[in-house]
């Protein structure tokens, strides 16, 4: 069975289909991503998985649980992170303290033990901390663990991001447009750090992108939307030369 | 009869809310600030024009001393923008309502300092003569405020809807960095809709003043026109002044009906009840965040 | 400026950053421990003020500062908290049960509260919270054979198995009553800090939606801080309660409420310190207008408003010119300090920004 199954999903937002009767599904271990032209629907697709929409229709299944039956904050619990296309971090908390919020899913004190602060609490946040340690040396955090976020450049704070993701221990990563504002090293880092999540941690990775070398580069399969449709699938290289596809991002007649 | 005089008299308290509901209204839209010191601002205006009338203190006309403390008031609305509110762009929400619930504080303090703490009354024009409908005996002052009230909440309403301006103020609330990108002159319009304001309150100021006595602490009746606003929705002027209305109405009904000790508990009840179950008001602007 | 070399994970999840700070502070409860011996009972008084209010503050700070849901009402936790130690003593509950008992019982009102009051934001809050404060008077009066109506209640001698604290002629037993509760209710509220759920807080505060994709329980979570922060305001109610000698349903007004929000953004929105620099403002104002007015040599006639008006004008200025409060400006100050002579002017300066529209949630 696929990791992530998504069954003829249909949202629609007053009279505009947003997601359109749309159907695929993720396996174990590969890196999938999403690509289509403005408004096609991506992030919409993120957001039903983070169940922050109800679908029109359909079912949403991940890892043998039915999402649809979940509220927004059991999807963490599932093992689903996520970044956002617009940055959504703490911001008046440091680099250090949004990590740790990354593994509240693990959190196994009660508010009683976390006030008294007991011997529990204590090995438990030793714990976090060390897993937190390990995302921030695998991403070179070190320079801004202590900074707050309020006064971090653009690019560090979407390596925050994937970073807070990471330190969730997720089965599934969800990567909305994480090269889009980047410069050209900084994608090229984060290529890297793509594939070394994939390989090393062995975590599926889900992404929505605009930058088709990166795509083409870190992806195993692509699925194109456009108006919420599926328009193609298949391995990057079939994608890009799908005549349908080309029509969509350059109009009719350009193919 | 009673039922009738009851509703008129209620009408009348209802439109003076609803003119301190249109205030937070005006400046909400316009800048998605919450000005909590507008209560105070309508104390301030009715003070002014009872300063420049009543022939203890200068004695001038009302017809002309109205207009001066229309003009002082939005002079001072507009100076408060320049002076204080236009620093905290950027800050919170909250940040501007805990500093105009203190400009409230200092304005209480100043007025009592100038006019002291005896309740007066202003010797208005408005407040002469009954009214005699089928038998009916209203107040003329009465009818003057509900009548004044219309006409000022159809003008602002069909200047939001109609004229550039007014559009203006609505994109400059809802994102100043765009609006500043398509060319609006938003710290103009935000200085203009802080004059407007405060030449609504200096309105609604003198309508009060013309029914009864006011003193510094007249301007805690902004709480009850929070409500007004909250119920309206407080994103829509004409709902601001029916829910300026139905708390108008609400009250003298109350005290006439409930038992005691209950009854000017009415109003907040009421607030809460709307809060609960329509938490954003009757005429609801708020949608979720996109992501 | 000191540099640490972290060589544990414990370095980080510590009370104290290092032995010299945690030094400042024991030397400081140490003074605190002291203070008895140092001043006549008039200024007693106004430390035990001080600390009343900062425990309030704490209260407050947890909920606003650290959750970002803006009260206007705490005044009626206040009065819950102080209403519920008198009745259960007048039951005849022995204080050492009755006074947690009433932050208990304050912490389940609030939680039960703050289930209607999920659904709103920002300004839709406070308006709600004001409200329940308006009402409480209301509702004082009207639950009168309860709570004595307009006529009050009086708060008797406290007596802990034997040991007898009585407010007036006993003011350094009632001090450190209220040092005890300010020291637990502190340290309360710092582990919660180093812990998830003080994280879970801040995350609620900064981005619900991203705080929900991380597996935080939103609606929970501002219970639960609902929860804590009107157990500790309910707390700070039972001891003004004594400090006051007297309750009834004017002595937790609205105006209350307003000056305990004003009060925590003058000391520092979101800090620990901020509460207690709030707190000596609040207590210390009235003594110092009046020193004032000997100063102008006006007479002792007073003036109504004055107060809250001066209180409005310190809030503005710090709004307008140190928006992190005396906390804030303390903080800068130590650095300015540490650094010199290298700090540049522009160091703190603060970034441009715009108004975003808070219609979206």
């Amino acid at each position: 069975m696929s990791l992530l199954e998504i069954k003829n999903a249909t949202l629609k937002f007053g009279g505009v289909t947003a997601v359109d009767n749309l159907s695929f599904s993720v396996e174990e271990g590969e890196v999938y991503a999403i690509v289509g032209p403005n408004g096609a629907g991506k992030s919409t697709v993120f957001n039903l998985i983070s169940r922050f929409y109800d679908p029109f229709a359909g079912s949403i299944h991940f890892d043998g649980h039915d999402l649809l039956k979940s509220p927004p904050e059991r999807v963490a619990d599932f093992g689903i992170a996520r970044t956002f296309q617009n940055i959504e971090l703490f911001d008046n908390a440091s680099v250090l303290q949004n990590l740790l919020v990354g593994r509240h899913r693990h959190r196994q004190t009660n508010m009683l033990q976390e006030m008294l602060f007991t011997p529990k609490a204590r090995r438990e946040e030793i714990a976090h901390r060390e897993a937190v340690e390990e995302v921030i040396d695998f991403l070179d955090l070190q320079p801004y663990r202590n900074k707050l976020i309020a006064g971090l450049p653009y690019g560090v704070r979407k390596v925050v991001e994937l970073a807070r993701a990471l330190a969730s221990g997720p089965k599934m990563l969800l990567l909305d447009e994480p090269a889009s504002g980047l410069s050209v090293e900084e994608t090229q880092d984060l290529r890297w750090w793509i594939d070394d999540i994939r390989k090393q941690m062995g975590i599926t990775v889900l992404m929505v992108e605009h930058d088709m070398g990166l795509v083409s580069g870190v992806c195993d399969r692509v699925l194109a939307l456009a108006d919420g449709a599926k328009l193609a699938e298949g391995t990057p290289a079939e994608v890009q030369s799908n005549p349908a596809v080309i029509e969509a991002y350059l109009g009719v007649g350009a193919a | 009869m009673e039922f009738f005089q009851l509703f008129v008299s209620g009408l009348a308290n209802g439109s003076v809310y609803g003119l301190i509901a249109l205030g937070f209204v005006l400046i909400y839209k316009a800048t998605e600030a919450v000005n909590f010191a507008q209560g105070d601002f309508m104390m301030l205006g009715a003070f002014i024009a009872l300063w420049l009338t009543n022939p203890e203190y200068i004695g001038l006309s009302f017809w002309i001393a109205a207009p001066m403390a229309m003009a002082a008031m939005g002079g001072l609305g507009y100076a408060l923008d320049v002076t204080i509110i236009r620093r905290m762009f950027g800050q919170s929400q909250t940040a501007v309502v805990i500093l105009t619930i203190a400009l409230g504080f200092v304005i209480r303090f100043v007025a009592g300092l100038f006019w002291g703490h005896e309740p007066q009354t202003l010797q208005s024009p408005l407040a002469v003569g009954d009214l005699t409908i089928g038998g009916v005996v209203l107040g003329m002052a009465d009818v003057t405020i509900i009548v004044v009230t219309g006409l000022l909440t159809f003008a602002l309403f069909q200047f939001f809807k109609r004229t550039k301006l007014g559009l203006a103020m609505q994109a400059s609330s809802q994102n100043q960095m765009a609006a500043y990108y398509m060319g609006i002159p938003v710290k103009r319009v935000q200085g203009f809709i802080w004059a407007l304001s405060g030449v609504v309150a200096a309105v609604a100021g003198i309508l009060f003043a013309s029914k009864g006595a006011i003193d510094p602490n007249a301007g805690l009746l902004g709480i009850k026109a929070f409500a007004a606003a909250v119920i309206g929705g407080f994103g829509s002027l004409p709902g601001a002044l029916i829910g300026g209305l139905i708390i108008g109405v609400i009250e003298p009904f109350a005290a006439r009906y409930l038992p005691a000790g209950y009854s000017q508990m009415a109003p907040y009840a009421l607030l809460l009840f709307v809060l609960v179950f329509r938490p954003h008001g009757l005429f609801s602007q708020v949608r979720t965040k996109k992501v | 400026m000191r540099i640490h070399f972290k060589t544990s994970y414990n370095d980080d999840i510590r009370l104290f950053e290092d032995r010299f700070t945690a030094l400042k502070y024991a030397a400081l409860l140490a003074f605190a421990i002291a203070l008895p011996f140092l001043l006549g009972d008039f200024y007693l008084g106004e430390a035990t003020n001080v600390l009343i209010w900062a425990i309030a503050g704490l209260g407050l700070m947890l909920l606003t500062g650290q959750t970002g849901q803006v009260s206007l009402g705490h005044a009626a936790f206040l009065a819950l908290g102080a209403y519920s130690n008198l009745i259960l003593l007048d039951k005849g509950v022995p204080f050492i049960i009755s006074f947690p008992l009433a932050g208990i019982i304050t912490g389940v009102v609030g939680t039960i509260i703050a289930i209607p009051a999920l659904r709103l934001h920002g300004i839709y809050l406070a308006i709600a919270t004001m409200t329940i404060s308006i009402l409480a008077d209301d509702i004082i009066v009207l639950t009168e054979p309860w709570t004595g109506g307009v006529v009050g209640m009086f708060p008797p001698t406290i007596d802990i198995f034997g040991f007898e604290i009585e407010r007036w002629s006993q003011p350094d037993r009632f001090y450190y009553l209220v040092l005890i509760t300010t020291v637990i209710c502190t340290l309360f509220y710092r582990n919660l800090l180093r812990a998830p759920l003080g994280r879970a807080f801040a995350a609620v505060r900064d981005s619900e939606v991203s705080a929900a994709a991380m597996g935080v329980h939103i609606s929970r979570t501002k219970m639960t801080a609902f929860g804590i922060s009107c157990a500790i305001t309910g707390l700070a109610g039972a001891l003004m309660g004594y400090f006051s000698g007297m309750v009834n349903n004017e002595t937790f007004t609205v105006v209350i409420s307003i000056q305990l929000l004003m009060m925590i953004v003058i000391g520092g929105l979101g800090t620990i310190h901020g509460a207690f620099f709030g707190a000596f403002v609040v207590a210390f104002l009235p003594q110092g207008l009046s020193i004032a007015k000997d100063w102008f040599g006006s007479s002792s006639v007073a003036i109504p408003g004055l107060e809250t008006g001066v209180f409005g004008m310190i809030l503005i200025l710090f709004i307008l010119f140190e928006p992190g409060g005396i906390y804030g400006r303390w903080v800068k100050t130590r650095i300015w300090l540490e650094l010199f002579p290298f700090a540049r002017k522009d160091m703190f300066k603060r970034q441009k920004s715009y108004l975003k529209t808070e219609r979206l949630r």
